[in-house]
Order: structure tokens, then C-alpha cells, then sequence
């Protein structure tokens, strides 16, 4: 394991029948730091996240979580270990609130140092800007309070690793700016972040690290700019 | 006489009046952006006037017909076709849904058009014979674009169609939409990405359910709240 790495992937393999998704994929993310996965619809960035979180279980190679290989535990044990998650689409509980969305979270992905008392809950409401709507019902949300309430739901139980997915994905910019801002804070506190974007001008405010893949393959590791520059990156994804 | 009018329109959820007296003119030809924050009414504004939500007040002229109590069906008959956000249906398959995108339309006329749409979208003509459910959530936004260009509507109304696009393909999305354009289709569509800004003649900016700002495109750039908040200029 990459020496202060909390999350590592290595050669890892995922395919859905006669279809490869993720081929000999590796990288590491330290504590505090926000790593960016980019690439084309379909390059397998989606998969990546669901092999992280343990929604699909890879067909080979290792994926290491604090010093520990992790591949064949399932998702809701990966939750109280500290690995976490947002989906493009947030599925909340349309007839709960907010509050309770996040209390369910909580109660579910409990542990030592998971939002248990009511002031923990208020902490994440407020931190994700869900104060004024705590006691709506997540159906009555925007996208964007959705795309939050999501985020808080991940937050009640303080993950190590938080594996964001487009989350800028139908935000205007004022409102990337807040959630830019949010991601931010996170490292900060020693959050590793892995963040699933297409919004390049956004995901440039948050880090300067990125992956990008093709067609299950990785093409690039390195910063934006380099990746800006590489034929193959602006070929497969940002196009000429 | 405008492609599309509205006048005093009003529109909402059960009790909650989400329109307040909406006036908005589209051309023959002619491209208008909808801006706004989450929440303003520009997703409530297109299904009212494709009639997924009724009109409680006010009028909707297509080509001067009034057309605010016709059933979305006939809307699209008469030229009017819709993308949401979520395009496709996931059982069906590539092609199956975009025959149902013109699906008043002659089995040889969809044939005909599908050919040149898969010119248009490489990818999913790879993918033509696979369920919607397979592709990614990129492709599927292609599929969604695809399934109403079929139609070769007057009036194209879109949301968010760039969300969760790659660049590349938000590149191929203008380029789709540039020709559609210069055949001749209205378009009316909600956008943030500062990519689609090129297409535009003029814009709307939707605050809280009513229009706050309309104009000419090189207006509303030059207007600082809006090229802050709206475009990221």
C-alpha cells in the first residue's frame, strides 16, 4: 500500500457479461485529499465508485481501505468502516424529512464516530444548508437541496472516504460555487474525497489531481492542466 | 405572429402556484435560453407548455392557435416535442425508443431519419439493438436528444440537456442541436453550461415563478448579475 494512502485500488477488474467497464485500474487516495475522476459517459467512472462502495464486487485485483483488503466486504459493513457515498441521482426518502433522511443514515451506518445525539444531526443539517428546511419533506426539495441532503445523509456517519458522484451535475454556477466550497471543507478535515465530475472549470476549484478514464482504461493520472494538454484526454473527453 | 406565445401564464403543484403570470415569445427559428436559479419555474414552465402540467391561467399560442387545454399528445402533433431531463425508456430498446419518438410518423419516415441520427451519434448506433437500461447516463441523454430530434419538431423544449455530459459530448450536443437549427427548429431551452450560450438569440431570466429580465443574448451577457450567477463568465 502506497505509504499514507487510506484508499488503494489495484488492478482492478469489473465486466457485465462480454462487457469490460473497468480494466487494470489502480490509484490511491490519501487523507484530505480530493482526487477527480473524469472521462467520457461510459468510461467506467460510475462503475468505479460502485466497485469502491461495494455495490458491484470486482472480478480481480485489490482494493485496500486502511490497511485492510476490503473486495468482498459488503456495502453495509464498508459504511461503518468509514466508506461512503453520493449518487447522481439522490434517492432520498421522498416522505421524510430532512431531519429524518439523516437520522436513518445515522442510525444505519453507526459507529464510534457517527452523528448519534440530536445536536450531531443539527451539525450536519446546518454544515450541508438544510437548516431552514430540516422539517420538509425531501420530496418538496430542489435538486440542488436533494443533491445536499444526499451529501448530509453521507456525512451522519462521518466517512473516511467519501466517494462523490456529479454532484455539480444541473447547478448553476452560484450554486457550485456553495457546494465547491462544502467539498472543500471536508478535505479539510481530514476527509478523502473522490469526486466524479464532467465540470472541469468546478472540479479546478477543489483539486488539481485527476484520473481520467477510457473505456474502463486509465488514460491519465495527473494534474488538470497536464491532462488538458494530453491528445488522448482531449480526444476520448473534452473534445477539439 | 410569434412560433410559440404566452400570456399571463400560471401553473403549479396541487395548491402551490409555482408560475405567477408568465409572457414569453418564441420565433420560427429561433433559439431562447431559459436561466434561472434551482427552483425559479423554468422545469415547471416547459412541461406546461408541452401540457404535463395544466395551465391554470393565461394563454399558449403555438403558430396562433390556442393550445393551453390540448393534450400533450396533440401538442407534439402539432410540432412541439419535449426533452426532460431523463431521456429514454430503460426496457426499450436504442432504436425501439427512438421509433416511439415518432411514433405518428410513418415506419419508413423513422427509418429514413433514424439513419442520419446514427450518423449523428456514433455511440448509439453501436448500441441500437441494446436496452436503453445499458447505456450510461450520458448516453442516455443522447438517446433522450435523439428520441425527439426524430420528430423533426418546430419547437424543440429542453432541460438541463447538458447535466451530467461530458465535454466531448456537450461539444457533439451543440454541434446536434446547430444543425437542427439550421433546419429550421425553435428551440426553447433551460441551460446553465456557458457552452450553449453561442446558439442563443435572446434569453429569458425566471425568478420565482415570473420573468425578471428578458433580452437579446449580447444583453444579458453584458448584464453583470447575470454573467456571474448564470453563466460563470
Amino acid at each position: 500500500m502506497s505509504s499514507d494512502a487510506i484508499l488503494e485500488l489495484r488492478g482492478v477488474v469489473k465486466s457485465f457479461g462480454g462487457l469490460l467497464v473497468l480494466d487494470d485500474v489502480g490509484f490511491a487516495v490519501r487523507p484530505g485529499e480530493i482526487l477527480g475522476l473524469v472521462g467520457p459517459n461510459g468510461s467506467g467512472k460510475t462503475t468505479a465508485i460502485n466497485v469502491i462502495s461495494g455495490v458491484y464486487h470486482a472480478d480481480a485485483g485489490n482494493i485496500t481501505f486502511n490497511g485492510r483488503e476490503i473486495e468482498r466486504v459488503p456495502t453495509f459493513r464498508r459504511v461503518p468502516l468509514g466508506i461512503n457515498r453520493t449518487f447522481q441521482v439522490p434517492k432520498p426518502f421522498h416522505d421524510m424529512t430532512v431531519r429524518e433522511n439523516i437520522e436513518v443514515a445515522a442510525y444505519f451506518g453507526a459507529h464510534s464516530g457517527s452523528a448519534r445525539t440530536s445536536s450531531e444531526i443539527d451539525a450536519v443539517i446546518t454544515e450541508v444548508n438544510l437548516a431552514e428546511q430540516a422539517d420538509a419533506l425531501a420530496s418538496q426539495l430542489n435538486t440542488n437541496a436533494q443533491k445536499r441532503l444526499d451529501l448530509g445523509r453521507a456525512l451522519a456517519t462521518a466517512p473516511k472516504v467519501l466517494l462523490v458522484d456529479e454532484i455539480g451535475a444541473g447547478l448553476n454556477p452560484s450554486e457550485l460555487s456553495v457546494i465547491a466550497e462544502l467539498l472543500l471543507s471536508l478535505a479539510r478535515r481530514g476527509i478523502a474525497l473522490i469526486v466524479v465530475e464532467h465540470l472541469l472549470d468546478f472540479l479546478n476549484r477543489i483539486t488539481n489531481r485527476v484520473i481520467v478514464l477510457g473505456a474502463g482504461r486509465m488514460l491519465f493520472e495527473g494534474t488538470l492542466e497536464g491532462a488538458s494538454r494530453n491528445p488522448d484526454v482531449v480526444a476520448a473527453f473534452i473534445g477539439g | 405572429m410569434a412560433l410559440l406565445e404566452l400570456h399571463g401564464v400560471e401553473s403549479g403543484y396541487g395548491a402551490m402556484k409555482t408560475l405567477w403570470g408568465i409572457d414569453l415569445a418564441v420565433e420560427s427559428g429561433e433559439t431562447v435560453l431559459l436561466l434561472g436559479a434551482n427552483s425559479a419555474g423554468k422545469t415547471t414552465l416547459l412541461r406546461t407548455i408541452i401540457g404535463l402540467l395544466p395551465c391554470w391561467n393565461g394563454s399558449i399560442r403555438f403558430e396562433g392557435v390556442a393550445i393551453e387545454r390540448l393534450a400533450p399528445d396533440q401538442r407534439i402533433r402539432r410540432g412541439i416535442a419535449f426533452m426532460s431531463e431523463l431521456g429514454g425508456f430503460p426496457t426499450l430498446t436504442v432504436e425501439e425508443n427512438i421509433r416511439l419518438g415518432g411514433y405518428f410518423l410513418s415506419n419508413a419516415v423513422v427509418r429514413r431519419r433514424s439513419v442520419r441520427l446514427f450518423e449523428l451519434f456514433p455511440d448509439l448506433a453501436r448500441k441500437r439493438r441494446d436496452l436503453a437500461a445499458s447505456l450510461s447516463g450520458g448516453q442516455r441523454k443522447m438517446l433522450g436528444v435523439a428520441k425527439v430530434l426524430v420528430s423533426e419538431p418546430k419547437l424543440l423544449l429542453m432541460d438541463e440537456p447538458s447535466s451530467g455530459l461530458a465535454p466531448v459530448f456537450v461539444k457533439q450536443l451543440v454541434d446536434v442541436l446547430r444543425i437542427s437549427i439550421g433546419g429550421g427548429t425553435a428551440l426553447l431551452l433551460a441551460e446553465q453550461n456557458v457552452a450553449f450560450l453561442p446558439l442563443a438569440d435572446r434569453g429569458y431570466l425566471i425568478d420565482g415563478g415570473r420573468v425578471r429580465l428578458s433580452g437579446a443574448r449580447a444583453e444579458l451577457e453584458k448584464n453583470d448579475a447575470v454573467r456571474e450567477a448564470y453563466f460563470g463568465l
